[in-house]
């Protein structure tokens, strides 16, 4: 087990919904603050649920959880919530709510956490112009395209700054020039030095970044060593 | 940017649109519910006032004609032109009844005040001369101490042969008992409105909630607290319970004004005996009725937030 104060640590931790069979098995890892990591797998390995406990969507049938050095079986609901405010999430289907406007959107994070309006209005305008989106500040989800969609939703995630930030599958429904583009502004988040955890079955993409690797198989981890330089290369051809 | 816009779109969704028209249909039915009652009371209360604290006395008309056998008889049998009651009769009857501890006051009625009181039901054609009609004496009693009726019946009766005294107790006791079980029904409508509508707002505010789950549990995984979720529900239901209690108020405001008119037209038996209970609401009977919708978006308000506030505490 790793020895520093980990952002995230799982020790043997098992998920079954209901009585239905584990879909998790004794998943054990510990992800340093500030680094960056490929959650990787087939399409039903486990990926999502994986993602939902640590951004704490669910708790584990078994095993321990820890948080920002938090055990979360010592914590109450109440408690989570400060912790849930360091989570970033990019949704896979981008969750975002259709009849308000691009800009209240990405306010949303700060408003529920009590913001005043003077204060977060030019942060979320600032974000809005770094993900190429100035223009579209008034617009509604439903007029905008794909991209954009994930763009709001990514500012969205990052806009309250969090230590840690979890995205599910957000390169899945766009192209690959799109793909790395959004892939270059995780990697300036993680500079800035926030934690990342990307899930992508495109496991081109994620051998292309040279990151650690968490592979799930059959809700089993599996290790897998980081592609060497020149199999990046083929993966990105 | 509508900044303190609500985040969840509760009105748009489905069920939530039912909601001010169902309660504005509840706060209809119960304004009518309330106002009767409030009407009710107010009549009984006036009845009572009026009638409890007086007797009526009758006496008979002279023998000479017809010996009446009930007074009652003698008010609308005899059309033929008759005499007077007897003046002895009256005077004899009048030092009884002011000699009697615990009667305040005896008057007797004029002619004209006996005729007035049967024109609603033999029109103006016929002149008091042209009827037999009994002499009435207005008897006030001192509410401290009331007399013993059954004495000053039988005292009443040696005096004057015939002469009857109606202490109006029974018509009032079986008029109070109508009037208390129209009023128990009534309030028993008011509660079941309530209850149905409580019932309402909770089925419409999660069927909301079931459209908007994703929304609420993003809320939840960025941080907000469950009072916040919880009160985005409630101010809109809130919202939408009081525009449609206001609805539904205007509604029954017209209603019962309608019902205020048509009780005023039917009200031809005029002030001296006020059967009809018209529509006379207090200021405060106003403000009870105005209170309605108020009641209404409270209670869908609260029950939003408590709904939301159980559903919220299923996620972890």
């Amino acid at each position: 087990m790793a020895s520093f104060l980990a952002m995230v640590r799982f020790e043997n931790v098992g998920m079954r919904y209901g009585r239905g069979p584990e879909v998790l098995r004794d998943i054990s890892f510990g992800l340093e603050p500030g680094s960056f990591h490929f959650l990787t797998g087939p399409s039903g390995a486990g990926k999502t649920t994986l993602l939902r406990l640590i951004y704490l969507a669910q708790r584990p049938s078994r095993g321990l959880i820890s948080l920002f050095g938090k055990d979360l079986a010592g914590l109450t609901r109440r408690e989570l919530t400060p912790l849930r405010r360091r989570i970033g999430i990019v949704f896979q289907d981008f969750r975002l709510i259709p009849h308000l406007s691009a800009f209240d959107n990405v306010a949303l994070p700060l408003r529920v956490t009590g913001q005043p309006e003077s204060k977060l209005r030019d942060n979320v305008r600032e974000l809005l112009e770094w993900v190429g989106l100035a223009d579209k500040l008034d617009s509604r989800p439903p007029t905008l395209s794909g991209g954009e969609q994930q763009r709001i939703a990514i500012a969205r995630a990052v806009v309250g700054r969090p230590s840690l930030l979890i995205a599910d599958e957000p390169t899945g429904n766009v192209d690959d020039a799109m793909a790395l583009r959004l892939l270059h502004l995780f990697e300036q988040m993680n500079k800035l030095g926030t934690t990342l955890v990307i899930a992508t079955h495109n496991a081109a993409l994620a051998a292309q970044s040279g990151r650690s690797l968490l592979h799930l198989e059959n809700g089993e981890l599996v290790p897998v060593s980081p592609s060497p330089p020149q199999m990046r290369e083929v993966a990105a051809s | 940017m509508n900044k303190s816009s609500l985040v969840l779109p509760f009105d748009r969704g489905g069920a939530a649109r039912f909601l001010p028209w169902l309660v504005a249909l509840m706060v209809f039915l119960a304004a009518l519910s309330l106002a009767a009652v409030m009407t009710l009371q107010h009549a009984l209360a006036g009845w009572d006032e009026s009638l409890a604290g007086t007797m009526t006395v009758e006496l008979p008309p002279p023998p000479a004609i017809s010996p009446p056998a009930s007074p009652a008889n003698a008010k609308i049998k005899n059309k033929v032109p008759a005499a007077a009651p007897g003046d002895g009769d009256l005077s004899s009857a009048l030092a009884v009844l002011r000699a009697t501890p615990g009667i305040s006051n005896a008057e007797p009625l004029s002619r004209d005040e006996v005729a007035r009181l049967i024109a609603p039901y033999l029109g103006n054609a016929l002149t008091p001369d042209d009827l037999d009609l009994p002499q009435l004496i207005d008897v006030r009693l001192d509410p401290a101490s009331p007399p013993d009726l059954d004495a000053l019946k039988a005292r009443l009766f040696s005096a004057v042969p015939g002469a009857s005294l109606d202490d109006h107790r029974l018509w009032l006791d079986r008029l109070f008992l109508f009037a208390r079980s129209v009023e128990i029904t009534a309030l028993l409508i008011l509660a079941l409105i309530g209850f149905v509508a409580v019932l309402t707002v909770m089925f419409v505010t999660r069927t909301g909630l079931l459209v908007h789950r994703e929304a609420i549990e993003l809320l939840h995984l960025m941080g907000a607290r469950d009072g916040y979720i919880a009160g985005q529900f409630e101010r809109e239901a809130l919202r939408l319970g009081i525009a449609g209690g206001l609805a539904g108020l205007a509604l029954s405001g017209l209603t019962l004004l309608a019902l205020g008119h048509a009780a005023a037209a039917a009200d031809f038996l005029g002030d001296a005996v006020n059967l009809v209970p018209a529509l006379h609401l207090k200021g405060w009977n106003w403000v009870a009725l105005a209170c309605l919708p108020l009641a209404a978006g409270l209670v869908a308000g609260l029950t939003a937030r408590l709904t939301v506030l159980a559903t919220l505490l299923r996620l972890p």
